[in-house]
């Protein structure tokens, strides 16, 4: 294979080395968290996590495991660089977005380190493509201390359903409030708008509802334009865990299924609304 | 109120929904013995309306008691409960409509597959009555054909046709697109399908004529027709009257009342209460062409008192409670007397809607101006005003 022989001669130099036979397995991925332009990088020997943050109140991050790379090597327990998420996306889709039946693009990303650029190799077809894209110094990531421990409740749901209501949610209403409770109505979304109020309840029952564990009731408010970025990740998901802890923290972890029938995951994490207040 | 609704129903009632909201921006709810009416009309008041749900479509349906009671809601918030049909026809297994008098609302239930409960509670404003006067059997000229031929010829325009002629003879009816100018007609696309009568169910022409209405409000209601493939039958009487159509079924009637435009060649009448005929006509000319063609006869019940500002437009909240039954009467009458008293050749009757079909083309005329500005609230806003 052509891209292979690329990195070889510089082998010893790259810190980092990850091979895709599909690039769209990480493509894909991308897309669900490409709300800001500029993503941290963290790679170690448990594969590939990209991370966008807004506001302080919103991080999102992709987790690519090292199985799903034909080639992962890496060479320092932690690589991390800060690199333009968008160019990053253009460059992975640089023969085209839509794919076409029966091929693919593959994909070879070498890091030489901190202050180099990250290099793309890309081929389709046996037309190769080299991209240098700039990299930065990392930001300090937040974190939102979300541990399992002070999880509150929790439910994991089909996506299927869950599609159904974001798409129909009120985008009139600034906030959307989300209830978990032991007892009725269980698991609800509500939004407040200019036409009135809208809830949309998922019963504990429901065959939609693959695990329901909510000790306590709570009732938090999360704005509506923090949580719109999440769609993306929600269209892609065949599954998606919904927790809450003890400060109104909002945790969406969502299963993505790539072509190859392999999982990738993409956490998004919430801050509540200020003004709202917990039961 | 308590209706509920099951099954298929819940999709006829959302493309009915969908359907008014191609007339007009607010859905009138009434609730009656006769069922559940939904209703909407245009700003300029030359579109009307109206779906009736007999209470035999509903497989639960309470109407409160005592007190008539009607509402207006934004047609956009109740378009939202019922956004995606298809999804709709999939998962919703029963629909429950409320009212909460409490707190002016109306909600909304639904009740899908997989145990997912949506609730919608939307907020209504008291309304007048909205009913439109058209009576059928007068009409001289009556169709009824499958919609798909209809749906077909509407194909055939660009979908930012406002207007077309239709023009009926004994065996056949021919649809043009509308052109206003003479100068225009010789640089604008005609378009003229023909249709003859054995491609109706029904087909009977009195008297030959030619009527122009806007296709933009009708073809919601082939919409409506065809995915319930219901058959529409078009009443019409003569140029100037306005244009019914209707889709019916067992448990639900469905009419379409628009205004048209008179070809001046007759003297036009409409079919208000004290109806008016003025002398005849100009030639063809747009500026002299009488008022009355452009207006559907409208019944409104007057909520307001006499100190309401005259400019108010139908389009504001009615924040007073309906009048008592005594008190509608008497304006009425008053109104009544007041038609009698406009008389006059050279003046517009005084009626209680003035709405133009061509509003915002229309050039300011010195007819519309001189409204009398009387005890009785101006309900539709001079073309000047519309946006």
């Amino acid at each position: 294979m052509p891209l292979s022989t690329q990195c070889q001669d510089d082998d010893k130099k790259y810190v980092l080395v990850a091979s895709l036979d599909n690039a769209r397995n990480l493509s894909n991925i991308l897309k669900a968290i490409t709300f800001k332009d500029h993503a941290i990088f963290t790679a170690t020997s448990n594969g590939l996590q990209v991370t966008v943050e807004y506001c302080k109140t919103l991080q999102a991050s992709a987790f690519i495991q090292t199985e799903i790379f034909q080639e992962f090597t890496i060479k320092e327990d932690l690589v991390a660089f800060q690199i333009n998420l968008t160019v990053l996306l253009d460059c992975l889709n640089i023969f085209g977005g839509s794919p076409v039946a029966g091929t693919s693009t593959a994909l070879q990303m070498c890091y030489k380190g901190y202050g180099y650029p990250l290099t793309l190799y890309l081929e389709e077809g046996g037309v190769v493509t080299v991209c240098k894209i700039k990299t930065q110094e990392p930001e300090e990531l937040i974190d939102f201390d979300f541990c399992s421990t002070n999880v509150i409740n929790q439910v994991i749901l089909q996506s299927e359903s869950l599609k159904e209501a974001f798409s129909e949610l009120d985008m009139t209403s600034e906030v959307l409030t989300i209830t978990m409770s032991p007892s009725r109505p269980y698991f609800r979304l509500s939004t407040f708008g200019n036409s009135g109020n809208a809830h949309y309840d998922y019963s504990k029952d429901s065959d939609m509802m693959e695990m329901f564990r909510c000790t306590k009731t709570q009732t938090n408010r999360y704005k509506m334009s923090l949580l719109k970025p999440s769609t993306k990740a929600l269209a892609l998901s065949c599954k998606v865990s919904v927790r809450t802890d003890n400060r109104g923290f909002l945790s969406l972890q969502y299963l993505i299924r790539n072509d190859d029938g392999q999982h990738s995951y993409v956490d998004f994490f919430c801050c509540p609304d200020e003004e709202g207040e917990e039961e | 109120m308590q209706c509920v609704v099951t099954g298929g129903n819940v999709k006829v009632l959302a493309k009915a929904i969908h359907s008014l909201s191609r007339i007009g921006e607010e859905l009138y709810v009434e609730p009656q013995k006769d069922g559940l009416a939904l209703r909407s009309v245009n700003s300029s008041r030359s579109a009307y309306a109206c779906f009736l749900f007999a209470p035999l479509f509903f497989s639960r349906y309470s109407i409160p008691n005592g007190k008539d009671f009607r509402c207006k809601i934004a047609i956009k918030s109740v378009q939202s409960v019922f956004r995606s049909v298809a999804t709709l026809e999939k998962t919703v297994e029963k629909c429950h409509i409320e009212l909460d008098e409490e707190n002016d609302r109306l909600t909304f239930t639904l009740h899908c597959k997989h145990g997912l409960l949506k609730t919608h509670n939307l907020s209504y404003q008291d309304s007048e009555s909205l009913q439109a006067m058209f009576d059928k059997d007068a009409c001289t000229t009556n169709f009824r054909v499958n919609p798909r031929v209809l749906v077909d010829t509407v194909a055939h325009f660009p979908p930012s046709l406002e207007e077309v002629t239709v023009t009926v003879s004994d065996e056949r009816m021919w649809v043009r697109n509308y052109v206003e100018d003479e100068t225009e007609r010789s640089k604008a696309m005609l378009t003229e399908l023909c249709l003859a009568s054995d491609e109706f169910d029904h087909f009977v022409v009195k008297a030959h004529n030619s009527f122009t209405f806007c296709l933009k409000e009708l073809r919601g209601l082939l919409v409506f027709a065809e995915s319930n493939n219901l058959p529409v039958s078009m009443y019409f009487k003569e140029p100037g009257c306005p244009v019914v159509l209707s889709v019916t079924d067992s448990v639900m009637e469905g009419n379409f009342v628009l205004a048209t435009l008179s070809d001046g060649s007759s003297p036009p009448k409409n079919k208000s209460k004290g109806a008016h005929t003025q002398q005849s006509l100009p030639p063809d000319d747009f500026m002299n062409d009488d008022m009355d063609s452009y207006l559907i006869a409208m019944d409104t019940s007057v909520a307001s008192s006499a100190a309401e500002p005259p400019a108010s437009t139908l389009t504001d909240p009615c924040t007073s409670k309906l009048p008592e039954a005594n008190h509608k009467t008497r304006t009425h009458s008053e109104e009544e007397e007041e038609e009698e008293v406009a008389d006059g050749p050279d003046r517009p009757p005084n009626k209680k809607f003035r709405s133009l079909f061509f509003g915002s083309v229309l050039p300011p005329s010195p007819q519309m101006s001189t409204q009398p500005v009387t005890t009785q609230e101006v309900l539709a806003s001079d073309s000047e005003d519309e946006s």
